[in-house]
């Protein structure tokens, strides 16, 4: 059986500046998978050049078996890619309910609508009216997951959920994430901190400086394999 | 004329510069482009009003029929061959390319029109008035053209606060980058933004003709009342817009009134006074709506 996602052999540059180097990896369907790195490792514009925000300059990116090369960012929602940008980024003019509403806006089917995505995320219930512009950072970025999820993506990229949250509210939107999963949908999860990306997958791939420097179950890696693989210290080890 | 007339025909005339910088308003709030070229495009509308009426004998505002559609398509076409290639450009690079775009319509204009003033005559319509005193009375066409201004905002305002089209403008003016990943593509967003803004301003340019007379160069002054009824009303804000216009309209009347030939003067002056004391406009802010 083909993985959901498959990245072969991925190059991806800014202009002169490469980001990423020769990435391949696979995300099976209804896995959670975390990817790991230092501050500009490239994890983030791995998940760009999935969902279509940053162009690939070599390899191939497949999803369900289908290139997604060419194929324009706001297209890959339609076939069930959606991401939860870095830095939320809701839509500040927009309220609560109307930022849900378009994340429908490609209209694709399945589970999710408005009613489950507020299940899902209580504490956005009561702010449906609310500006999105007023919320706390917790809020904005359950917001940002639940109006991805009304794209009912067969694929959930996060990217760096916890970034600038108390630990107490990144724990909370982590307990949504098995509920997701419930409903079909396979996670790729961007991280810089670890052992909240890890305790929430079951595939582990760790970039340092646009490689993938290791990759496994995370039951299966030990603490200093990632450590060495995160720093880079073990490339220079081994020299 | 009395003061409360004057009042009252600012007001009303307020309502055409409203219309004229709904269009400058919308394609502002979406895209963060200006197009110097919008009062050009006001003039080329009533021309080509004037050259329908030629062929048909037609009333000018039977014009419109065909114009409005056609003004939504151009602006599409303009969108789509030019301005893509302006937005998220530096600022100099809209001035630059808009303004060369108002000086090649002034002289195309020029060459099929030649540099005669024209009117669009639209008969007893515009000498017709309701008397209210002694001192005012309102005429019809200025209360329809006001009238039809707030329709043109209300229709503009409902559709960005309720349709699917509308949220994925305000989304596309709040973050392009990210509307694109809800399935928006934001090209054919200002697309359709830009097809509203000519289809506007041909509406406007018709009841400017029907108003008064107009020249192929005469584009200009109607951009700059437009952008000063945007910018006294506040930027990205539609109802400000019409206050703004009413601003405007009022300033120019009542300067008319002290002094004839200050009409255009006051109407400046307390333009540049509202920048100088609230730059954001009396009803400004970032969102568009």
């Amino acid at each position: 059986m083909t993985a959901l996602l498959e990245v072969e052999a991925l190059d991806a540059r800014y202009g002169q500046f490469q980001a990423l180097f020769d990435i391949t990896l696979d995300v099976p369907a209804s896995a959670a998978v975390a990817v790991i790195g230092a501050n500009g490792a490239g994890k983030s514009t791995l998940l760009k050049a999935i969902a279509g925000q940053v162009a690939i300059s070599g390899g191939d990116i497949r999803f369900e078996g289908r290139s997604l090369r060419g194929l324009a960012d706001h297209k890959r929602v339609g076939l069930g890619i959606s991401l939860v940008p870095e830095g939320r980024r809701v839509f500040p003019s927009l309220s609560v309910e109307e930022n849900l509403t378009i994340g429908a806006h490609a209209r694709r089917p399945g589970p999710w609508s408005k009613p489950a995505v507020l299940d899902a995320f209580p504490l956005l219930a009561r702010l449906a009216k609310r500006s999105a512009a007023r919320l706390s950072g917790g809020e904005q970025q359950a917001l940002a997951i639940g109006r991805a999820l009304m794209a009912n993506p067969r694929l959930l990229l996060l990217d760096e959920v916890s970034l600038g949250l108390a630990p107490v509210v990144v724990k909370q939107l982590y307990a949504a994430l098995p509920a997701i999963r419930e409903h079909g949908t396979t996670l790729m999860v961007v991280e810089q901190d670890i052992n909240q990306a890890l305790a929430a997958a079951d595939h582990a791939y760790c970039l340092l400086e646009g490689r993938v420097s290791l990759a496994g179950r995370p039951s299966e890696l030990s603490r200093e394999a990632i450590t060495a693989a995160y720093f880079g210290m073990a490339v220079e080890g081994r020299q | 004329m009395s003061w409360v007339n004057a009042i009252v025909q600012g007001i009303l005339l307020g309502g055409l510069y409203a219309m004229y910088a709904s269009g400058l308003s919308v394609a502002f709030g979406v895209m963060r482009l200006v197009n110097l070229a919008h009062g050009d495009l006001a003039i080329t509308s009533a021309f080509l009003a004037s050259t329908f009426v030629a062929a048909t004998s037609a009333n000018p505002f039977l014009s419109l029929a065909v114009l409005l559609p056609a003004g939504f398509l151009f602006g599409i076409a303009l969108q789509k061959t030019m301005f893509d290639r302006l937005v998220g450009l530096d600022p100099s690079y809209q001035i630059v390319a808009t303004f060369g775009l108002s000086i090649v319509i002034q002289n195309v204009l020029l060459e099929r029109y030649t540099a005669d003033r024209r009117a669009l005559d639209i008969g007893s319509f515009g000498t017709s008035s309701i008397r209210i005193s002694d001192d005012v009375s309102i005429g019809w066409f200025p209360l329809t053209r006001f009238l039809v201004a707030i329709l043109v905002l209300a229709l503009l305002s409902l559709f960005l606060a309720r349709t699917r089209s509308g949220r994925a403008f305000r989304a596309t003016s709040d973050d392009p980058t990210t509307a694109r990943l809800m399935g928006i593509n934001n090209r054919t967003v200002y697309a359709l933004a830009m097809g509203i803004a000519v289809a506007t301003v041909a509406l406007a340019g018709v009841f400017n003709g029907a108003q008064t007379n107009f020249a192929a160069a005469d584009g200009p002054l109607l951009l700059i009342y437009a952008f000063e009824a945007v910018i006294i009303g506040g930027l990205g804000s539609l109802w400000g817009t019409l206050v703004g216009g009413m601003v405007l309209g009022v300033a120019q009347t009542v300067g008319a009134q002290i002094e004839p030939g200050w009409t255009q003067l006051i109407g400046h002056l307390v333009f540049l006074t509202v920048l100088a004391v609230r730059p954001t406009g009396l009803f400004g802010k970032q969102a568009l709506a």
